[in-house]
């Protein structure tokens, strides 16, 4: 068994900093004295302490005592009122359900696209692309580091050719894409907008999101290329350009996916993200935009975990800090900057390479954690994805668990259900306190670019996930599968990569690089190299280059030149 | 005399900045009192090599999540037998399909921990082999 009797003294109540200002009601000291204590002389908890994943401290009950300094009016609020506690939207996923985005991509663009094709068929409402870790990292699929890697973690993009096969008989008019991509975001972006022009779809209407999110890269995923202040100004770039030309695409996705993956608590996820986005505002700012033309088209990403009540009140305090910190940090006068938008996805680190069956459970209340806290877009892990790439057989899985939420469990039905209970409003009040902290102390360090040099969110990162995989170890957090209640079991069949995705890539570039006009191109990476060292905005400069069908390795190198790369201090 | 220490060089080769298994395990090892060396991001089989060689390790720890590894393995692999560096003991860790770790091993690589593994069984692996060489 997993959870034993520990200790024998049971106190009452779990240690926590706000115990002191907790004033139990006569009744509740009553029902201590003559229903609790009895109880617990006689048969004590199962543990001495109960936790979330995060390592939080969870009270045996909750009360009207908890919520002595909550103002129902000030902290809950109405929906689609701030502080948008109880969601950005006045009628939530009754007006509107979310949208299904599944993230999706492997092998060729020819591969990926008839992936999307099927998913689209299957009733999703948005697309997501994954790219492969060549092109994350801005080099072209026959570069002598992509190696081993074309087309193994997500799709093989190496030129505007490519891009022009992915979205193949999809039309970016109706269809709303993120793309995940980040240090070469710019250009990956300026491709996709040189497709839609191609198609006929306005650039004005069309709509989706590129994660364009270095800073995390820096705290969590690691895949950059440039340094902090040049990949800064590529950001601002795309803000700067967004705004001029394509009002309704979301020009970034600040992310804390990628620092709870990394192994951060709850409160290090939104805190970390939170002050990304600050910084993103900051020095939007300092470009001379105006907040609230460009803030409405920042956008949001979490992870959606496995601590249930810690996740939701996670999203509910995050779009509580954006408000507060739009309304009063930034003298935000727009409702639409206000109101922080997100996307979610379920936690691929929880899912265990073991009985992996279970993970279709995990998913689907990890995905009921991210609807209950009001998310805008969500995408679920398939069951395999501890192994590989999803096949189309778990990917339906995933889509459906979805729509089973969405359709069948009446969770739907009414705005923010959980609402003022006591639990989930002091757990949201404590969740936002803790990040607050951590804001206040990124604050004094000078900013989140100041604190990332020194390697403070990644050590604090690299703590919480070393406590976790020694609580772990001792079985103090059980893994259904791989700590406990194991079992023997046949293995998985996984998605297939085919072998010869880098070689048709390497085929594809030879005959590209001879079909194109090279002096054309050469003009074009000239003027990128030299646009790069003044100030000017990079985005029209890298629209007209990967018109010219240079390859994105030609074009992140253009830009090395000139930026130089970027090298960690690896902390362990 | 005191006994020599145990010493480690856990890399992360590829493009893959996934670093949360390679750093945790470094510290595991630490922790255990072995003599870790993490190399960082990105290398190459060669740099990787070339590392155990000045650091005289006894362990080599590659960490791999990307599918990479039936192309880095075997390069690694190759180099050591070159520099003539058969006895250090090299471990993957990460995600290797089933169908992969015969193949894996037949190369050379000593052990392969899939996810799920507890640090303590890496370790207790770690001082089997290496007590015994």
């Amino acid at each position: 068994m997993s959870e034993k009797p520990r200790g024998t003294t049971q106190t009452l109540t779990p240690a926590d900093a706000s115990e002191s200002q907790r004033q139990p009601s006569a009744k509740e000291l009553a029902w201590e004295k003559n229903t609790l204590q009895p109880i617990l002389e006689k048969s004590p908890e199962r543990r001495a302490e109960f936790t979330t994943i995060s390592g939080h401290p969870i009270r045996r009950l909750y009360t009207e005592a908890d919520l002595h300094d909550w103002d129902s009016a000030r902290d809950l609020g109405l929906p689609g009122d701030p502080p948008y506690t109880r969601g950005i939207h006045a009628t939530m996923h009754r007006g509107r359900l979310w949208t299904m985005r599944q993230f999706a991509g492997f092998g060729t663009a020819e591969d990926t696209n008839a992936r999307f094709r099927y998913l689209l068929s299957q009733g999703q409402t948005g697309l997501s692309t994954a790219f492969d870790l060549p092109t994350l990292m801005g080099y072209d699929s026959d570069h002598p580091l992509s190696e081993g890697e074309v087309g193994k973690c997500g799709v093989a993009i190496s030129s505007l050719a490519d891009m022009e096969v992915l979205f193949d008989q999809i039309p970016l008019a109706n269809v709303t894409t993120s793309m995940t991509i980040n240090s070469p975001a710019a250009v990956i972006w300026a491709m996709y907008l040189a497709v839609a022009e191609k198609q006929g779809a306005d650039w004005k209407k069309i709509s989706g999101t590129i994660q364009n999110d270095i800073l995390k890269e820096y705290i969590a995923q690691k895949e950059y290329i440039y340094p902090p202040e040049p990949s800064m100004r590529l950001v601002i770039d795309t803000f700067e350009f967004g705004v001029k030309n394509t009002p309704k695409f979301n020009t970034i996705s600040i992310s804390g996916y990628h620092i709870r993956e990394a192994g951060s608590t709850a409160i290090q996820e939104l805190a970390f993200t939170l002050r990304d986005g600050m910084e993103y505002v900051e020095w939007g700012m300092r470009r001379g935009l105006d907040v609230d033309q460009f803030v409405p088209q920042l956008s949001f990403f979490f992870n959606a975990h496995n601590d249930f009540f810690e996740e939701i009140a996670k999203y509910r305090a995050a779009r509580r800090i954006w408000h507060k910190a739009m309304v009063e940090r930034y003298k935000s006068q727009s409702p639409r900057s206000w109101a922080l938008r997100f996307h979610s996805q379920t936690a691929g680190c929880s899912l265990t390479a073991q009985q992996p069956y279970n993970n279709v459970v995990r998913t689907a209340i990890q995905a009921l954690a991210a609807v209950l806290g009001g998310t805008q877009s969500l995408h679920t892990n398939s069951l395999d994805e501890a192994w590989a790439l999803p096949t189309e057989f778990a990917a339906t899985i995933a889509l459906r668990t979805q729509q089973i939420i969405a359709h069948e469990t009446g969770v739907t039905n009414t705005v923010d259900p959980l609402g003022g209970s006591y639990f989930v409003e002091s757990l949201t009040n404590e969740v936002e306190r803790g990040a607050w902290e951590y804001i206040d102390r990124i604050d004094a360090m000078g900013g989140m670019v100041a604190a990332i040099e020194r390697g403070y969110p990644q050590r604090e990162i690299a703590e919480a996930s070393y406590r976790y995989q020694m609580a772990v170890d001792k079985k103090d957090k059980i893994i259904v599968g791989v700590n406990d209640f194991v079992s023997e079991e046949k293995p998985l069949e996984t998605l297939q990569i085919d072998e010869t995705v880098a070689h048709r890539q390497a085929e594809r570039l030879r005959k590209l690089r001879s079909q194109r006009s090279q002096a054309e191109v050469e003009r074009r990476l000239n003027a990128l190299r030299n646009a790069a060292k003044g100030d000017v905005n990079l985005m029209p400069f890298l629209y007209e280059a990967v018109k010219s069908y240079a390859t994105l390795g030609e074009i992140c190198d253009a830009m090395r030149d000139v930026f130089g790369t970027y090298e960690e201090v690896a902390i362990t | 005399m005191p006994e020599k220490k145990i010493r480690v060089l856990i890399a992360k080769p590829g493009l893959d900045g996934h670093d949360r298994g390679a750093k945790v395990i470094a510290r595991a090892l630490r922790d255990a009192g072995m003599e870790v060396i993490y190399t960082g991001l990105r290398q190459t089989p060669e740099m990787i090599a070339s590392a155990a060689l000045q650091e005289d390790v006894d362990v080599i720890g590659l960490s791999i999540l990307s599918g990479a590894h039936n192309t880095i393995c075997p390069q690694l692999m190759k180099l050591l037998r070159e520099k003539g560096m058969t006895d250090v003991t090299v471990l993957v860790g990460g995600i290797i399909p089933e169908a992969d770790v015969s193949s894996l091993k037949l190369s050379g690589i000593a052990e392969i921990f899939l996810p799920g593994t507890s640090t303590q069984d890496i370790v207790d692996f770690i001082h089997k082999r290496v007590d015994r060489n």
